[in-house]
Parts: structure tokens; C-alpha cells; sequence
């Protein structure tokens, strides 16, 4: 305890606990938007959304980005804290509500978090804070102090005058008289002191006592609790349904049907779960009832074989390129739907009572459960407010909040505040997926290893637009009407999968390497599988088309794998220069007999990353045993948490690529929990080693940007072992 | 009605006997630390002591620990006092969502009051019931590994989940 010197200070903004007991970020009466939903203690200075000095010291943070597990409460707090000048451990950390002030700024004016932006985007801007707050604080105390701003220096939360320290806090009642400094000079690189440090996470000790509130802990009184019976095939409606029987069962308070299927609401989670196994419901089967995932795979080779694609991208010349050619390859990918599985099931908490509507979750987008309560409740937005959980796990996951717009129906329709939850068996059967893909791509090389001719196209389900028809109408102003946004969804689905491709689709295909004369294309073709964002996105499967191909092309031509990559990103130096420290580490690694080494690179969300898989193949079954990972992800604000998510996006990305797989029978998801969609283990997990590129470059993404790499690793080690190429996720051998 | 020890407290509910622990734990004690992940007993992110074995709680019928001793997260340590394991989650920066931890903790602190100076494999074996979405696996052995190479800290835990 005394080694981790874990201040009074450092475990309250850590727990978020005050007074003890059940506290939730921000009080139940709330603030109403537009002003900030920020609680107004005693004395408190507020500068600006992000920041809360009170007289008692305690420094507050309020972290516009949500905390899925990345470590942006870490990273953000850090960029603050280095211009404000307080060590990140001694801020009180608060996830924000939703406000405008909150929006991303790689999105425009949404408050979500996604994409792996979160640090890019809040680079400058949360430096700018710290800078301009810290010289306010600079000019009340020399005001205070009747001295010179050039005679004061500041330290950890402290204003330095001579020998003498004040709190800043104490200097705060001046300060609010006082205009807030705009524009002031941030530090150069090398006079950090927390930027580029590690120290433990900043939220490291509520999540190993239990502390951490997520939104399936919050609990308010009366609250009862609402689980809800789904169409088995998703896009059905209730046909009709039996409520007699589950009525009278203990506890049970409402049966009802909402748009997503048929609730049960009782006093407790477990009342309402035992009496909804017995609920019998009837469906109106849309058409996905009648496909297979062998349907799905015959479509999709149909359609690649003689369907006319949209061409997302041609350079140079293809024809003139396969004819310089020496060696021509062309093979087909597929990669299977998937769940996004995080640990804490969808939930939300709504109350909706006297004009004034909260909602309680953890999501990617306070700002869209606002408005989707705003939207369901007949609310104006100012009288929803809505309050940020810690999320167990997201990955993509917690932009479609469904679960918000059924907690809102129940609310609104029994009077009472609803807790809702999935179960595992409604995560897996009825979420929204990453898309199936088929992948083709035919490349030529010429006799100095120069990939000449690149001709990629995809088929598969648009990501796109199934995410818009979840988020518009929690993004746009209740104002415009459900028949606007149903035009304004049909619209962009018309959009993307008609007109233009969808970049989510066919992004990673094509982008690391030369390519002088190159091809991209797409077909959509989709069954209705609902679809949505899965950590990396589109770089999921693309990746792995394209790094076995070129694994396989270095090999067909007689060339080094590592040599035919650098010599073909001549035009993309970082990548370039992460797969020469990445390949001369892998020169130096000396698998035990058995064991094979495998290569691949990928860069996406403006991060590099290449992996060296160490894997075994065990009568048919491929054993991961080890993985270097080499990253150049720019500054990396805190390395070790830069670590953490390479570690993370390994083994989410070999969950996939050696269990993952979703079957389709009648439209239907067969898997529904961790037996049959099975997730790595800790006996089946490698040992990492991590190596981050010294960079001066602005930070980029981190989330997600480990994970394309490491399914064609193993499947390019898995040839070294066998001698087989493996075209489809996840990796079997024959 | 059933009786049992709840962090050192006696306590009884009114719950129907067949509601698992877990259940009876976050809603009527609103104990939150231990956590819903699966309700079959296959990722252990709802893992408790009972009787000094770790133990999945979504599928334990409340029946079953009549007049037993039931230990959760938050009878293991505090943030105020965190117990050795704890500390090392901390110091390693184990937690990403931080949602499965508490049933990993758990389920470390039975395994190690057991075993002293285990191997990695049997690290792994004991711990391969716990599902960690975010990957943290890498981590989670590393603090398992400090603590038990640790003898003062092994005799705390010995003790605190004994006692």
C-alpha cells in the first residue's frame, strides 16, 4: 500500500465513491443541458467543461471521452494534468455527461467515442485547457499575491512563490473575476513531465476492489428490473404472444410488448428472467428466416464471380501492370460474422418522472442515449440527462444502444424506473455483428519483386448504414420527425450501398503498399444480418486477406518476406520502418523444434503495427505460442497503456482468428454463450513483447490498430509449419 | 428464508431458495462488485468464496450456502486496504474494462491460499475459468506471479482468506 503511495485523494477519484455506499458520477437530480452537467460543489471554480477546482484542493477532470477499457480516463487526465501542471494521479477523475462541450472532435458535434481517435483528437485541445487554466491560476495568484506572474512557478497543483507553496484552489475566488487566457504557449516535448511516463492506471485501483460503477451496478429506488424476449430471426415482430402464464409468476409486474420483442418487468433481475422462459411468443419471420451461413457463402461467391462492383479506388494502369507481371497469384479470403461478446451485457437504467427524464449507461455515445430518451420519451433534450458508466467492454459494441431505447419504452410505459439487461444469450443471438466477407484479390509481380498489379474486391454487408439507422435518430434533434429519419436512413443506406462505396468496407485492402496500378472494388450483398463496427473495423479482415497474399507472393517469387514488404512501401516510410525493426527482432528469435515463425504488418487509424506470431500446429489444432509486436502509434502519451492495448488487441484479434465464428440456420445465430463462441483463455494465451517506435509524430490510434496484424501472423506461420495456406477465418488446418 | 455469512456479517433473505447467490448478492445486499457475465457458470466474472473456495455464483442456488461463510471482492480488501493481490492488479495496471476483475481476483486469492510457489502452468489452469474480454491475461499472471513470490505478502493472504 505505502509502495503505491494510493492518496486519499487518488482513491476518490479512482472510486468515484464519496460518503460511501451506491454513488453514481453525477447526482440524481442532475444539471440540465444546455448548461454543463457538471455538479456544482461549495465554492467550486469551473473554468470551462473539463475542469473543477473546489476549496477543500481536489482538482477535477471531467473525461469527455468514455472509459471502455483503452485507458482514455489515463490518457486524456495526463494531457490535461501535464499543462496544468498537477501529476495525473492527483486528479479526480469524472466521466462526463452529455453536453456539447464533450463532443468528439474527430466526429463534428457527437459525443461518441470510437475509431481509436480519442487521443489524435484531444491532443491539442486538452493541452490547450491545462495551458490557459494554469496561466488564469497564474494571474489570480500574482494578483493575490501583489507579486510578478514571472516570480511565481507552479508544481503539482501548487503555485510556487519563493519558498512558499499555495493550492491552487486558493487562488480560485480571484480567478473567477478574472478573463481565462486563450492561445497560451504549450510546452515543448522535452520539458514533460507526465506525457510519455508511466505510472498505474488511473483507474486501476476501483476496478480491482469492485469499486468501478458500471451501469448494469446502477441502482435507484424503486427501481424494477425488465429483460425482454427477442425475435429469434432479427427484423421479426411479435405476432402475438400468451402474458397469462408469466403474470402470475413471483415478483412479475408487466408483460408487454415493445418494438424489439415482448418484456417482462418484475421487482428482481432473477424473477424476471425465471418467468420470461416461460413466455411463448410468435413471430412475423422477415426473410432472413430462410438463409444458412451456406447460403450466405454461395451468394457472396456468386456475386463475386459475376456481379458488377463499384470501384472504390483505381490508380495507374491494371491491364498494362498484370502484363509487366512475371508471377501472377489470385486467391479468395473469407472472413465469418462476429459477436463483439464484451464482458458486462448490454444494459441501461431510465426514470422517467415529472417532465424529467435520466438514463443511466455505459455507451460510446452519451450524447445519442440522451437523445434517443429525448426522441422515445417526447422529452425536450434538456430535461434528459444523461449519466456516463464505466463500460465492460465495448469494441465497437456500445454504439448501437437498442437497450436504451427498450429501457426508455418500459419507463415510459409501466411509470416505473427500469433497469434492463441482456442476458449472454441475447448478446450473441441478437447484437449487431461484424459483417461476413468474401474477399478476392489477384496481384502480379515483376522480376524485381515490384508488386505491379493489385486488383482487390470485396462482397459482403455495408457497415454504414446499419450503424446510421441505430444512431440518427439519437443524433438528430427530436425536431425531425421518425419519418425524416427513416428517409434520412434509407437515404445513406441507398447512398452507400448503392452509389459510393462505403470506406468501413473495403478500408485495408489496399493501403500500405505501392500498388502503382491497383484496383479496388466492392458488391454489397447482404441477408439483414444487422451489422456494426468490431474493433478495427473493416482492417478485421482485410488484413488478413492481404498479408497472406503477400506472404504468399514473396514466397512464389523466391524473395524474403520481410525484404518484399520493405521493398514494396517504398512510399510509406513509418510502416516501412516498423517492418525493418520488426523483421531484424525476428531474425534474432530462435523458436524451440516445432515451433514457426510468422510475419505480418498493417497499418491502420494512422498507427503502424507488425507482429511475429511463434505458433505450433499440434494434431490439427494451431497453438499461439508467443508474439512481438512492434508498434508506431506517434508520441505515445502513456507508453504502458499503449502496451496494454497491443497485449489486448492480440489476443481479441486470436480469439477470432482461431475460434470466431458465428452459424447462420434459418436466419438464426446457432452459438449463444461461451461454450459454443468460445473466447482465449489464459492457457491458450501467448507471452507478448511489445516494442513502441520512438516518434515525435502527434499520437494516433491505439485500440484497435494491434489487431489486423495478428490473424495473418499465425496463418503465415501455420504455412511455415505445414506448407498450407489457410484462407478463411478462423485458421483450421486439413 | 436462508442464513448465511456475508463478509464476516450474518444475514438472511426472503429470496426464493432456487435465486443464485449472485443475484441475491447485487440485488439485496447491492453488493455490485461481483459481476453478471454469462449466467452458466463459464466465464467466472461472477466468482465468490464460499467456504474458502472459489466458487461461479450465477448458477449456485442460494440454498446452497446456507450457514456457510460467503467472502466477495469487496470483503477481500478495500481501496483503503487492499489485500496483496489487489495491490499487485494495481501495480501491474492489470485492469482494462476492469468488468471481469473481481472474478479474477477471486478466483487468484483461493488458488494461491492453496498453492504456494506455483508454476506458470499451474497459474494458468487454475485461472483458465475466467474469461477476460479485454486480454489481459499476460498481466494477470505477471501479478499473480509477484504475490505469490512474495512470502510476506502470501502469509497476509493466507490468513485474510482463512480467517
Amino acid at each position: 500500500m505505502s509502495a503505491l503511495n494510493v492518496s486519499r485523494r487518488h482513491f476518490l477519484q479512482t472510486t468515484g465513491i464519496a460518503g460511501g455506499g451506491l454513488v453514481v458520477g453525477v447526482s440524481l437530480a442532475g444539471c440540465s443541458s444546455p448548461s454543463l452537467p457538471v455538479k456544482e460543489f461549495e465554492g467550486a471554480f469551473t473554468p470551462n467543461a473539463f475542469l473543477q477546482i473546489t476549496p477543500d484542493e481536489a482538482i477535477r477532470f471531467y473525461c469527455p471521452r468514455d472509459e471502455m477499457g483503452q485507458g482514455v480516463t489515463t490518457g486524456l487526465a495526463t494531457l490535461v494534468a501535464e499543462e496544468l501542471d498537477v501529476n495525473p494521479q492527483n486528479l479526480l477523475i469524472e466521466l462526463a455527461g452529455a453536453h456539447s462541450d464533450y463532443a468528439n472532435p474527430a466526429f463534428g458535434g457527437v459525443q461518441s467515442t470510437g475509431g481509436s481517435t480519442s487521443m489524435k483528437a484531444h491532443y491539442q485541445q486538452l493541452r490547450q485547457i491545462g495551458a490557459d487554466v494554469r496561466a488564469l491560476l497564474l494571474n489570480a495568484a500574482a494578483l493575490d499575491l501583489g507579486v510578478a506572474v514571472s516570480k511565481l512557478e507552479t508544481e503539482d497543483g501548487q503555485v510556487l512563490e519563493g519558498e512558499a507553496r499555495y493550492p491552487y484552489s486558493r487562488f480560485i475566488r480571484t480567478a473567477q473575476t478574472l478573463e481565462v487566457p486563450l492561445d497560451t504557449p504549450l510546452k515543448s516535448a522535452s520539458e514533460f513531465r507526465y506525457i510519455g511516463r508511466d505510472f498505474p492506471r488511473l483507474d486501476g485501483v476501483s476496478k480491482s476492489t469492485g469499486t468501478a460503477i458500471y451501469g448494469i451496478d446502477v441502482d435507484i429506488p424503486g427501481m424494477h428490473h425488465a429483460v425482454v424476449k427477442r425475435s429469434p430471426v432479427a427484423g421479426g415482430t411479435v405476432a402475438s404472444f400468451d402474458a397469462s402464464v408469466v403474470r402470475s409468476r413471483p415478483g412479475v409486474t408487466d408483460v408487454l410488448e415493445i418494438a424489439s420483442g415482448v418484456a417482462v418487468v418484475a421487482e428482481k433481475f432473477w424473477q424476471a428472467k425465471q418467468a420470461i422462459d416461460h413466455l411463448k411468443v410468435q413471430w412475423n419471420q422477415p426473410a432472413l428466416a430462410g438463409v444458412d451461413s451456406d447460403q450466405v457463402r454461395s451468394d457472396y461467391e456468386d456475386a463475386m464471380d459475376s456481379a458488377t462492383a463499384e470501384r472504390a479506388e483505381s490508380v495507374g494502369d491494371l491491364n498494362a501492370g498484370f502484363a509487366a507481371a512475371e508471377t501472377l497469384i489470385e486467391q479468395r479470403y473469407w472472413a465469418p460474422y462476429l459477436a463483439h461478446a464484451p464482458m458486462e451485457p448490454m444494459n441501461a437504467v431510465v426514470h422517467v418522472e415529472n417532465g424529467r427524464a435520466q438514463v443511466w449507461s455505459g455507451t460510446q455515445g452519451p450524447g445519442i442515449a440522451q437523445g434517443l430518451v429525448a426522441r422515445y420519451t417526447g422529452l425536450d433534450m434538456e430535461n434528459v440527462t444523461s449519466h456516463q458508466t464505466y463500460l465492460g467492454g465495448a469494441f465497437g459494441r456500445r454504439a448501437t444502444l437498442t437497450h436504451v431505447i427498450e429501457a426508455t419504452q418500459l419507463a415510459v410505459e409501466t411509470g416505473k424506473p427500469i433497469h434492463l439487461l441482456w442476458t449472454r444469450e441475447d448478446d450473441i443471438k441478437h447484437g449487431v455483428y461484424r459483417p461476413a466477407s468474401l474477399m478476392n484479390i489477384k496481384a502480379g509481380v515483376d522480376h524485381t519483386g515490384q508488386i505491379v498489379a493489385w486488383d482487390a474486391k470485396r462482397v459482403g454487408g455495408n457497415i454504414g448504414p446499419d450503424t446510421l439507422r441505430a444512431a440518427l435518430p439519437g443524433v438528430l434533434p427530436a425536431a425531425i420527425s421518425d419519418g425524416v429519419v427513416d428517409w434520412m436512413v434509407g437515404l445513406s443506406t441507398d447512398i452507400l450501398d448503392g452509389w459510393v462505396v462505403d470506406p468501413t468496407s473495403i478500408e485495408g485492402l489496399h493501403g500500405d503498399y505501392d500498388l502503382p496500378n491497383r484496383e479496388v472494388s466492392h458488391i454489397t450483398k447482404n441477408h439483414g444480418v444487422p451489422l456494426t463496427f468490431w474493433r478495427s473495423v473493416g482492417h478485421s479482415f482485410t488484413a488478413f486477406a492481404k498479408e497472406t497474399l503477400i506472404d504468399e507472393l514473396a514466397v512464389s517469387i523466391g524473395m524474403d518476406a520481410i525484404e518484399f514488404r520493405l521493398r514494396n512501401t517504398q512510399n510509406n516510410p513509418r510502416l516501412n520502418h516498423v517492418i525493418e525493426l520488426t523483421g531484424e527482432r525476428m531474425r534474432g528469435m530462435r523458436p524451440e523444434a516445432g515451433r514457426f515463425l510468422g510475419f505480418a504488418a498493417h497499418g491502420s487509424f494512422s498507427s503502424y503495427v507488425a507482429e511475429v506470431a511463434e505458433v505450433s500446429v499440434e494434431g490439427g489444432r494451431v497453438r499461439v505460442h508467443r508474439v512481438l509486436c512492434v508498434v508506431d502509434c506517434g508520441l505515445a502519451v502513456n507508453p504502458d497503456v499503449v502496451v496494454a492495448q497491443m497485449e489486448g488487441s492480440i489476443m481479441y484479434g486470436l480469439t477470432a482468428a482461431l475460434h470466431g465464428n458465428l452459424e447462420l440456420r434459418n436466419g438464426e445465430f446457432l452459438e449463444s454463450n461461451f461454450h459454443d463462441y468460445p473466447i482465449l483463455r489464459m492457457d491458450e494465451a501467448p507471452t507478448v513483447e511489445v516494442v513502441i517506435v520512438d516518434s515525435d509524430e502527434a499520437p494516433s490510434g491505439v485500440g484497435e490498430p494491434g489487431l489486423p496484424p495478428i490473424a495473418p501472423a499465425v496463418a503465415n506461420a501455420v504455412f511455415a509449419a505445414t506448407g498450407q495456406r489457410l484462407h478463411s477465418l478462423p485458421l483450421k488446418t486439413v | 428464508m436462508v442464513e448465511f455469512t456475508l463478509n464476516g456479517e450474518a444475514v438472511r433473505t426472503d429470496d426464493a431458495p432456487d435465486t443464485p447467490l449472485l443475484w441475491v448478492v447485487r440485488d439485496t445486499f447491492k453488493l455490485k462488485g461481483s459481476k453478471f457475465g454469462c449466467g452458466a457458470g463459464l466465464c467466472g466474472a461472477c466468482t465468490m468464496h464460499v467456504d474458502g473456495q472459489a466458487v461461479r455464483t450465477c448458477v449456485l442456488p442460494i440454498s446452497a450456502v446456507a450457514g456457510k461463510k460467503v467472502t466477495t471482492i469487496e470483503g477481500l480488501g478495500t481501496p483503503q486496504q487492499l489485500h496483496p493481490l489487489q495491490a499487485a492488479w494495481v501495480e501491474q495496471s492489470v485492469p482494462q474494462c476492469g468488468y471481469c476483475q473481481s472474478g479474477q481476483i477471486m478466483s487468484a486469492a483461493a488458488f494461491l491460499a492453496e498453492k504456494e510457489n506455483p508454476t506458470e502452468a499451474e497459474i494458468e489452469h487454475a485461472m483458465a475459468g475466467n474469461i477476460c474480454r479485454c486480454g489481459c491475461y499476460p498481466r494477470i499472471k505477471r501479478a499473480i506471479v509477484s504475490v505469490a513470490e512474495n512470502t510476506v505478502q502470501m502469509d497476509a493472504l493466507v490468513t485474510e482468506v482463512t480467517s
